[in-house]
């Protein structure tokens, strides 16, 4: 099948409201009769579920943990990008479009990726409304910092924690909402099943991780918020009950998984200390403004980092990449560590890290101006690693981060299941092959603020409200078989922890489906996969009951869906034979070992559709095509 | 190095709870707690034991989802640091170490170390916003605010809600957490304008979930693992006070 993503057609900058013309509107008067149900409470789902609410819906907004203001978008530290052109030093929506396609590696759809830059702008004023505290000058004015893949400076900051202060901001909205009563709030709910009835999305099934109650929600539409798969890789810096859970199952459920190979792996984390290590800390990308990366020269130099003179430095991205220097994009400066620690020049305990050094910009800025920028940053290292960063350098070494791949969308975020909408990290749309840095904040809140309310309601007003209620069949189907999957789990009674499972999958995963990927390492990762899950269901340990709190339960139906979910990651990164952004085939590069793209066989979005546990998924494709930006090889030299 | 721990297990709201005596072997100094907790717990469903329930999730400190208190002090022995960024060599070979819940009347718990804080996001629900409609606002430039006054509300602002400052208050009281998002923003013009009202109503929210009142202790600003300070209340109080010099006054609220 060839996959329509709908984008309209004529000039770029007018599409956007051609489409918002073309929407059908939802009588204001109706709009409470409709019940929507958002999944995920980060900065998609708490904007989403804030602006529907805002608009008069019926909403339920739902989340793993405690409160919504826990989603992991709270992570994000270095900041916001928008083309406002304040600093006057050559942006435009044009080039945020432009940097965002070429870093994407030409792999996303050019009309997503221009709206999402006109509406970077809105995003900035609607959060200085409600209150967040961005950075500002002397004179009170928006202070902007520089950031990976661009050459002006627009990324909007709030210290170290712009993604804390973005989702507080959003959890203020969404609290009003709670609130005034247009959204009903379910925090400790875990979204196990997407309900379908005759071909329309119209519920979920959801465990109550407090009491254990499994039950359904039925709705008119639902919207997955619930962000990207990172885990699939055991460390990652992504937060410990980040899960594919809920796009996994609405793909058993017949919604298409897109891209799931295009997975970034960012440069700049804290590196693994050992066995016991559960997760790697970030250290926000924004440091790369002022740090610079070495390693020695020598092979295994042993000598304390001052004492290395100048000369015997290699500050090997300022030397591959002379223009974009330290700031080159995330999959490029990741691969170039990569590189320098293989050819034994890394340094730390294993030999698995580079220096990230601030000693220039220290001498240049002064260490309160350095403490400005990133002192929480320099204090949260200083916590992990006991280590000084203003008198030596940081060691860092890349970690899976951020999964550009997620369920398929058309233009209007809605997936091939009509009434089920995906948003945030949890889609595919808009970042190609590889994200560039604080596009993540943009892209969640432009889908949550600004378009799901003019996208759903054109759906909405087509379907009528009220359709299905929870006591149809299906919905008691989804609750008999979650029911038993958890009795299944909790039957087993091996002698492997869950943790266990998920480790050795992710040392699977990091070793033939991470940075780099070859089709050896890749073939076997597919019959590991299978082989590791045939033992999970036979030999994991899933101990206390379903009748309540239960967080061994919780994680194994995370990583039961893992073990196969990881199997598709590793088919997708296997057919596609080309080199681009976050996704590296060691057979296609070019003679410097850079990727190398195959525009004419794979300019396309890769599509799976489920079609059984074990059986191989079915590809479709959605054909890219570029008008605006003609294909040329990414270059940052 | 090998611990010896004494954790609080609870069933479930309506149970007793008590303090549980394991051993943790074989720690890595290297390790944060939470992994050191994993160990243990990676232990006790080898032996067929339910492990230890603990909420945790970013595990970067800054989530807020992280709530232990060990040897009497929420998050434990470091200054600004919450306990999944507290870190084993910290402590030493044969110690003891004591993990209990948060304990507060607002905090009922709901399983050995995880309580129910949700009472602290109804203060936010009952005002902690400026209330604005998505859409329709003003460019971000077109109002200015002075550097000193946005350093000050993010200073505020910082706070992760975490709720270790009710847990260390000997009156449970939530006045750290409700200064700090007063604080943040009447500090702003986008939020100056209901700062009146937002003052009341959450102070009225704060009272009605059971938290108690300020009596100058100042054990919150000692375990805020972001440095939230106690003159934030000093600001709430102030704020509070002016609402009976000139409009509406708190008894109205809603």
């Amino acid at each position: 099948m060839i996959l329509d993503g709908k984008s309209p057609a004529g000039p770029l900058a007018e599409r956007w409201d051609r489409r918002r013309q073309e929407l059908k509107l939802v009588n204001p008067a109706n709009k409470r009769r409709y019940k929507i149900l958002v999944v995920g409470t980060g900065l998609a789902g708490a904007s989403a579920a804030a602006t529907l609410g805002e608009l008069g819906y019926t909403v339920e907004a739902f989340c793993f943990q405690d409160s919504p203001r826990r989603g992991h978008s709270i992570a994000a530290q270095g900041g916001i990008n928008a083309a406002k052109n304040y600093p006057n030093d050559g942006d435009s929506i044009y080039r945020l479009f432009y940097d965002t396609v070429k870093g994407g590696d030409f792999r996303a759809r050019e009309s997503n990726v221009y709206r999402l830059a006109m509406l970077s702008n809105n995003i900035i004023d609607q959060c200085v409304a409600q209150g967040v505290p961005f950075a500002r000058d002397y004179a009170g004015y928006l202070d902007n910092r520089s950031f990976g893949g661009a050459q002006v400076s627009r990324t909007f900051y709030a210290r170290g924690q712009t993604g804390q202060q973005l989702l507080l901001g959003a959890y203020g909205a969404l609290s009003r909402q709670i609130h005034a009563g247009t959204v009903r709030l379910y925090p400790r709910t875990e979204m196990l099943d997407l309900v379908v009835i005759k071909g329309q999305a119209k519920g979920i099934t959801i465990r109550d991780l407090t009491t254990g109650a499994i039950r359904s929600h039925a709705g008119d539409a639902v919207c997955l918020c619930t962000g990207g798969y990172g885990n699939v890789f055991y460390l990652s810096t992504n937060a410990m009950g980040s899960n594919v859970t809920a796009t996994y199952r609405a793909y058993k459920k017949g919604a298409l998984f897109a891209n799931p190979c295009f997975t970034q792996i960012h440069p700049t984390c804290i590196p693994v200390t050992g066995d016991h290590q559960s997760k790697l800390t970030l250290m926000s990308e924004s440091l790369r403004n002022d740090g610079r990366v070495w390693v020695p020269k020598k092979k295994a130099d042993e000598r304390k980092p001052h004492e290395i003179p100048e000369d015997e430095r290699d500050y090997f991205l300022e030397r591959k990449y002379p223009s974009f220097g330290n700031l080159a994009p995330r999959d490029i400066a990741s691969r170039a560590a990569k590189e320098v620690c293989d050819e034994g020049r890394g340094v730390g305990p294993g030999g698995r890290g580079v220096y990230l050094d601030f000693a220039d910009a220290i001498q240049r800025l002064g260490k309160d101006k350095i403490s400005e920028r990133y002192g929480n940053l320099f204090e949260m290292y200083e916590k992990i690693t006991a280590e000084n960063a203003y008198e030596r350098p940081m060691r860092i070494y890349p970690a899976p981060h951020y999964t550009m791949g997620g369920l398929w969308v058309d233009y209007n975020l809605q997936s091939n299941i009509p009434g089920l909408y995906v948003l945030g990290e949890a889609n595919f749309s808009d970042h190609g092959a590889n994200r560039l840095g604080a596009s993540a904040l943009m892209q969640g809140l432009a889908d949550g603020y600004f378009i799901i309310s003019y996208t759903i309601a054109d759906y909405l007003a087509r379907t009528g409200p009220g359709g299905a209620s929870a006591d149809h069949a299906e919905f008691l189907r989804s609750i008999g078989e979650v029911d038993a999957a958890s009795k299944k789990l909790l039957s087993i009674n091996g002698r492997r922890t869950v943790n266990d499972f998920h480790r050795e999958l992710g040392r699977i995963m990091w070793e033939h489906v991470g940075m780099a990927r070859g089709r050896e390492g890749l073939e076997l990762a597919l019959k590991r996969i299978p082989e590791l899950r045939g033992e999970f269901w036979s030999n994991v340990k899933v101990p206390g009951s379903g009748a309540d709190l239960n967080q061994e339960l919780e994680k194994a139906g995370r990583v039961a869906d893992f073990l196969e979910f990881g199997e598709v990651m590793a088919l997708d990164a296997l057919l596609r034979e080309e080199s681009c952004g976050g996704h590296f085939r060691v057979e296609h590069q070019m003679p410097d070992g850079e990727a190398k793209r195959d525009d004419d066989n794979f300019c396309y979005v890769a599509a799976w559709e489920f079609r059984g546990i074990g059986k191989k998924p079915e590809l479709h494709k959605e054909p890219l095509t570029f008008e605006h930006i003609p294909l040329a090889t990414r270059s940052y030299k | 190095m090998d611990l010896t721990l004494f954790i609080w297990r609870q069933k479930g709201q309506q149970d007793k709870g008590r303090l549980d005596q394991y051993t943790a072997r074989h720690i890595s100094p290297d390790m944060s707690f939470l992994e050191m907790l994993d160990t243990v717990n990676e232990g006790l469903i080898a032996e067929g034991r339910e492990p230890v329930a603990f909420d945790h999730d970013c595990r970067e400190g800054i989530c807020g989802m992280c709530s232990q208190v060990i040897n009497g002090i929420p998050h434990g022995p470091q200054e600004k640091t919450t306990v999944c960024q507290l870190h084993m060599r910290h402590f030493r070979d044969g110690d003891t170490i004591y993990i209990e819940p948060w304990r507060a009347k607002a905090f009922p718990v709901i399983r050995d170390l995880i309580v129910d804080r949700s009472s602290l996001d109804r203060i936010i629900q009952s005002g902690g916003y400026a209330s604005v409609h998505t859409g329709g606002v003003p460019d971000a430039n077109a109002v200015l605010v002075p550097k000193q006054d946005v350093d000050i509300a993010m200073d505020a602002a910082e706070c992760i809600g975490c709720g270790a400052c009710v847990a260390a208050c000997p009156n449970g009281a939530a006045m750290l957490f409700t200064a700090a998002k007063v604080t943040h923003l009447a500090m702003l013009p986008q939020g100056r304008v209901e700062a009146a009202r937002r003052v009341c109503v959450m102070t009225e929210a704060m009272l009605r979930e059971g938290f108690g009142n300020c009596s100058n202790h100042y054990e919150c600003q000692a375990i805020c693992p972001k440095g939230i300070k106690v003159s934030f209340i000093a600001k709430l109080n102030r704020e509070y006070l002016k609402t009976f010099m000139g409009s509406p006054g708190c008894s109205t609220g809603e």
